[in-house]
């Protein structure tokens, strides 16, 4: 069974984990026309390769944010969330920000695979 | 039985896995045989003479043991209860009950075996060809065939298996106890890893226990009892033997099944030293009875004293067939000749073997094997160009021509393997980080490279590194024939003894257009029995390579997933652990014999009263609530706290209400969207403090409203702190119109008059001295007080109210009771009379959204819908004929011939003296008085009639008195 680096609990059975689905980036609902809306919610990249994730390690309740490879199923990195959003250049409040990543602007710390 | 004792085993220096002291005895198709403690049931059956022990899957032939080493096609046995038991790997236990399957009549006279001379009517991909028409045609054969071509039977009064799993954690783990794996281990143990050493077999050593390297055949065995002593004196290393490494996963977590408990093994590093497993020839009748591979012999031989013959025909490539032919010497076996392959033969061993007057003929292989329930001769055949061919009499025959790499785990972990043209086998490649390979496996053969390699990767290991690549091995380039594949005239030379297939099944299939060896494997089943083709794999894709003028490595190979051997359900279900939650009150619902039903993981009263009457004590428990004071436990309703300056803010994004402006003390409905604006859950606020929300919500929903909660908060970084504090409260409500005098004797801190505490408003005080707080919600629609404390009190907090309640006929009532009162008031319950498109519009909850908030989880979707014409509407609903009977919930609303909606709730409300329900209907009979039709059960059709709610007391004066 593959293992993930929760940022809290450190490495841990993938089975306590639970994907909470891509990150993206939540369009400005007054600005959004319906059919917007409606991409929003229901449509995903669902790239070929990597995938930015919110994943919950259930048994504490402690959501983050992983980079994955969906050729390869390697768990590239995770993180906090308030890392990633420092990452991304928008601390403070408001929506997690960005739709996939730029892997340029990622280091490789803490990979695990 | 006890009268019958083995006999006949081989001496010294042969069955060193036997109690030669112990006996004990095990029925086989009803007859008595005898064993001793240290066999498994093939070795068994094998001494007492019997030869067959399976017959084949298709043509139902004969069948006996080849490899002695849990890889047999067709000895899989039923054993009690339990079918498909490899019979060569599964110790004898005294009085277990063994039978042959597959068979109609006996083993020895199967009915069926006629089959065998219709091989030509079953061909390669008969399924698909001869039963698949005319349509329908394989409904009628399927039974058929499935009784003729099957395994074991399961028995339905099967009693239930005790089964359990444990962790294992270890720095290195080490499957295969043999040469390689213990060297390995002890290198890693040296370099201080704690170090899992797996073996399937009952013993480590592997092939030292029975493979001949030397003239003397003492040299293996002396080297495994070095070894094992070694092994014993090395703390760090924990030995599993009789445990077989079923499959190995991502980040080194290794399933290993052992007995009933299946151990889930994490390493950081692991070694597969899993050896080789020796391969057939294919030759004509090569599957009679008697029939071996060398190794298997040897096994018999050394592992159980049981000599395989009395007189032996060998065929090999190499040493090992000379140093079989000395180990039958050794034994008593007569060897009646032994032919080799090759034009040039030279070894040690064959000098030996010729130096004891071993009759050894070169450039020979086997043209024919005959006999009929077992080989009664072999007819030799040149094995280059021409020559004569000779009848060789004997009962057993052996065949060494060679090996495949025993790969099974490396694949499952990801590594891939090619066929290496100069020696002849499969070369495991790509092997994923963290995982190495030692020994045969690794195509390693010659003793000192073993040792030398394994140490090397043991010692890596235990650093955290990979293991070493193992360099080509010359002293495996005359291990493996080319091509031990020796087609007849006649045919029945098989290929794969699993599934009955000879090599012109392989040749249709390729004749056929399967030449990818993956849809080869599909068309003709080659390699997908019981055995997985571990004796088959390697010559399928000789004979593809070759009939298809293609090198081996180009032809490729098939994927090899877990798990390595087949697996008992038992195993992986483990202990069915189901975990109920009981509230700080369950003792005195027991007490007071109430009949619990499960709300999710908790367990709650459905009503009350020992005897019988379910409908009665609803009724009763109703009326109590409606006329005098009722008790529930509603401990289960979900809880949560929300505290810190964003508070207020937070509730109002995760709701649909206005909460902001909530006044300190009030309560308010809780209406929750997910981002699609679909109703998920509901529940109650109190505002406790401007800073801190005591929410409530339902005992389903709460553990993903918490989660959600917490993830949108992750993004929001309000600042606040969320706690679900589900089991730290004990909840009950008390209900009524006696209820506030009940109330009343047992709180002295809060005044309960309808001014100073009315509906909708809560309270913090003590009720009967336990710290409460108190909240005026109408659920039930009378008078009442949702009382919540500190969980540990919540049975002291039951037992004062039932006590101050006694002389005002207070009644505890349960679940049932409660749907009756809130559908008479026509509330919703979430997920009952929602379901996973409800809008807050359908259900007619519209006043529960906040029109002017910026922003609440889902409210986008919400005015989307809001514009849209609907689809449905939630709606109240009674029926026009009150003797009709009551509609259950999911019986569907019907227009026309067309389904129009469906009911989700409906009693025969006891207060009202009619059947009031809840139903989606189209928008357009929303409006009371509407008529539609419900279809009941028995397709009847029922008149209802849409009407307003609440169904009892609309204006709600009840419940704020």
């Amino acid at each position: 069974m593959k293992l993930m680096r929760c940022p809290l609990n450190g490495e841990r059975n993938i089975s306590e984990f639970v994907c909470g689905g891509e990150v993206k980036a939540m369009p400005d609902p007054d600005k959004a026309s319906d059919a917007d809306w409606g991409r929003y919610l229901f449509f995903e990249d669902n790239p070929d390769g990597e995938i930015v994730e919110w994943w919950l390690h259930a048994p504490s309740s402690y959501w983050f944010i992983a980079r994955r490879d969906t050729r390869t199923e390697a768990v590239l990195e995770t993180m906090t969330v308030q890392e990633w959003r420092e990452r991304q250049g928008t601390v403070g409040s408001g929506q997690a920000q960005g739709q996939s990543a730029d892997s340029q602007a990622h280091g490789a710390q803490g990979t695990n695979g | 039985m006890s009268t019958v004792r083995p006999e006949g085993r081989l001496g010294d220096g042969f069955g060193l896995l036997i109690d030669r002291e112990g006996s004990l005895a095990f029925t086989f198709d009803g007859k008595p045989v005898a064993a001793h403690p240290g066999d498994v049931i093939a070795s068994a059956l094998y001494a007492g003479g019997r030869r067959v022990i399976g017959r084949s899957f298709k043509y139902h032939r004969p069948r006996g043991v080849a490899s002695m080493a849990g890889h047999e096609a067709n000895a899989l046995v039923q054993v009690g209860h339990e079918p498909n038991v490899p019979a060569d790997l599964t110790p004898v236990k005294a009085g277990i009950e063994v039978r042959g399957i597959n068979v109609t009549g006996s083993l020895d006279r199967d009915l069926m075996a006629g089959l065998g001379h219709m091989g030509r009517f079953l061909p390669a991909g008969f399924y698909y060809r001869s039963f698949f028409r005319p349509k329908g045609a394989w409904k009628k054969w399927e039974p058929i065939i499935r009784r003729m071509a099957g395994l074991g039977t399961i028995a339905q009064s099967a009693p239930h298996g005790d089964f359990d799993k444990r962790y294992g954690f270890h720095d290195v783990a080490i499957v295969g106890g043999g040469p390689a794996g213990m060297t390995a281990a002890l290198a890693a143990a040296a370099g201080g890893a704690s170090v899992l050493l797996v073996d399937e077999m009952p013993a480590l050593g592997g092939s030292l226990l029975y493979a001949r390297t030397d003239e003397g055949g003492a040299a293996g065995r002396r080297r495994a009892d070095d070894l094992k002593g070694r092994i014993g004196a090395e703390p760090r290393i924990t030995v599993m033997t009789g445990a077989v490494a079923t499959g190995l996963f991502t980040d080194g977590w290794l399933s290993v099944a052992q007995g009933s408990r299946l151990h889930k093994v994490r390493a950081k590093r692991v070694v597969v030293a899993t050896g080789a497993i020796e391969q057939p020839a294919v030759f004509r009748n090569n599957d009679l009875p008697g029939i071996m591979l060398v190794s298997g012999g040897q096994r018999l031989m050394r592992l159980y004293g049981v000599a395989p013959g009395t007189n032996a025909v060998i065929l090999t490539c190499n040493e090992d067939g000379y140093g079989y032919a000395l180990d039958c010497l050794d034994a008593g076996v007569a060897v009646a000749a032994v032919l080799d392959l090759r034009p040039d033969p030279d070894g040690p061993l064959r000098r030996a073997a010729l130096a004891r007057g071993v009759r050894c003929l070169k450039d020979t292989g086997i043209g024919e094997a005959k006999g009929g329930r077992t080989v009664e001769a072999v007819v030799t055949a040149p094995a280059n160009g021409a020559g004569s061919a000779e009848t060789i009499a004997c009962d057993h025959v052996a065949v060494a021509v060679g090996y495949t790499p025993n790969g099974a785990l490396l694949f499952h972990a990801g590594a891939f393997c090619r066929y290496d043209e100069e020696q002849f086998w499969n070369r495991i490649e790509d092997l994923p980080a963290g995982v190495g390979a030692a020994g045969a496996v690794a195509c390693l053969w010659d003793e000192k490279r073993v040792s030398d390699h394994a140490g090397d990767a043991g010692g890596a290991a235990a650093r955290g590194e990979s293991s070493p690549a193992a360099a080509p091995d010359p002293a495996a380039g005359g291990l493996n024939h080319p091509h031990p594949v020796f087609p007849h005239p006649q045919g029945k030379a098989f290929v794969d003894l699993d599934e009955d297939l000879t090599i012109d099944d392989i040749l249709t299939g390729l004749k056929d257009g399967f030449t990818d060896i993956q849809l080869l494997k599909r068309y003709t089943t080659l390699g997908m029995g019981p055995s997985q083709g571990r004796h088959s794999a390697v010559n399928g894709v000789r004979i593809a390579a070759r009939a298809t003028g293609r090198g081996e490595a180009s032809v490729g190979s098939t994927t090899n997933r877990p798990p390595y051997r087949s697996e008992k359900l038992g195993l992986l279900a483990g202990q069915s652990f189901e975990p109920v939650r009981h509230t700080a009150m369950h003792r005195r619902h027991v007490e007071a014999g109430a009949r619990m039903m499960p709300a999710g993981l908790w367990l709650r009263p459905a009503h009350y009263g020992r005897n019988g009457d379910a409908e009665a004590a609803i009724a009763a428990e109703v009326k109590a609530v409606r006329e005098g004071v009722g008790l529930i436990d509603v401990s289960t309703l979900g809880g949560l706290e929300v505290r810190g300056p964003d508070a207020a803010e937070f509730v109002d994004r995760m709701y649909t209400w206005a909460y902001a402006k909530q006044k300190v003390g009030r309560c308010r409905y809780l209406l929750m969207t997910d981002e699609a604006g679909v109703v998920i859950d509901d529940g109650v606020a109190v505002r406790l403090h401007e800073e801190h929300y005591y929410l409530t919500a339902t005992t389903g929903g709460v553990d993903g409203v918490y989660r959600e909660m917490l993830r949108e908060n992750a993004s929001w970084g309000l600042a606040v702190d969320i706690a679900n504090v589900t089991a730290a409260y004990a909840a009950v409500n008390l209900a009524g119109p006696k209820s506030r005098e009940v109330l009343a004797t047992l709180v002295n801190d809060i005044d309960l008059s309808n001014v100073a505490f009315p509906y909708m408003e809560a309270r913090e005080g003590h009720v009967a001295g336990i710290p409460a707080r108190l909240m005026r919600v109408g659920f039930v629609g009378e008078l009442g007080y949702e009382i919540h404390v500190p969980s540990l009190q919540g049975e002291a907090l039951w037992d004062a109210i039932a006590e101050a309640g006694r002389g005002h006929g207070i009644r505890p009532f349960g679940v049932e009771a409660q749907r009756v009162l809130r559908l008479e008031k026509g509330h919703i319950i979430v997920g009952q009379d929602t379901d996973g498109l409800t809008t807050p519009h359908e259900a007619a909850m519209g006043w529960a959204l906040a029109k002017k908030k910026p922003f609440y989880v889902g409210k986008k979707a919400v005015d989307i819908q809001g514009a849209k014409p609907q689809e449905r509407r939630l709606v109240g609903f009674t029926l026009k004929d009150q003797d009709a009977p009551c509609p259950k919930e999911c019986h569907l609303v019907i227009e026309g011939d067309r389904i129009a909606g469906r009911v989700t709730s409906a009693v025969r409300s006891p207060n009202l003296g009619r059947v009031v329900g809840l139903a989606y209907v189209p928008p357009e009979k929303a409006e009371a008085g509407s008529d539609f039709q419900i279809r009941i059960e028995g397709g009847r059709m029922v008149e209802a009639e849409t009407v307003p709610i609440p169904f009892y007391d609309p204006d709600n004066r009840r419940q704020e008195v």
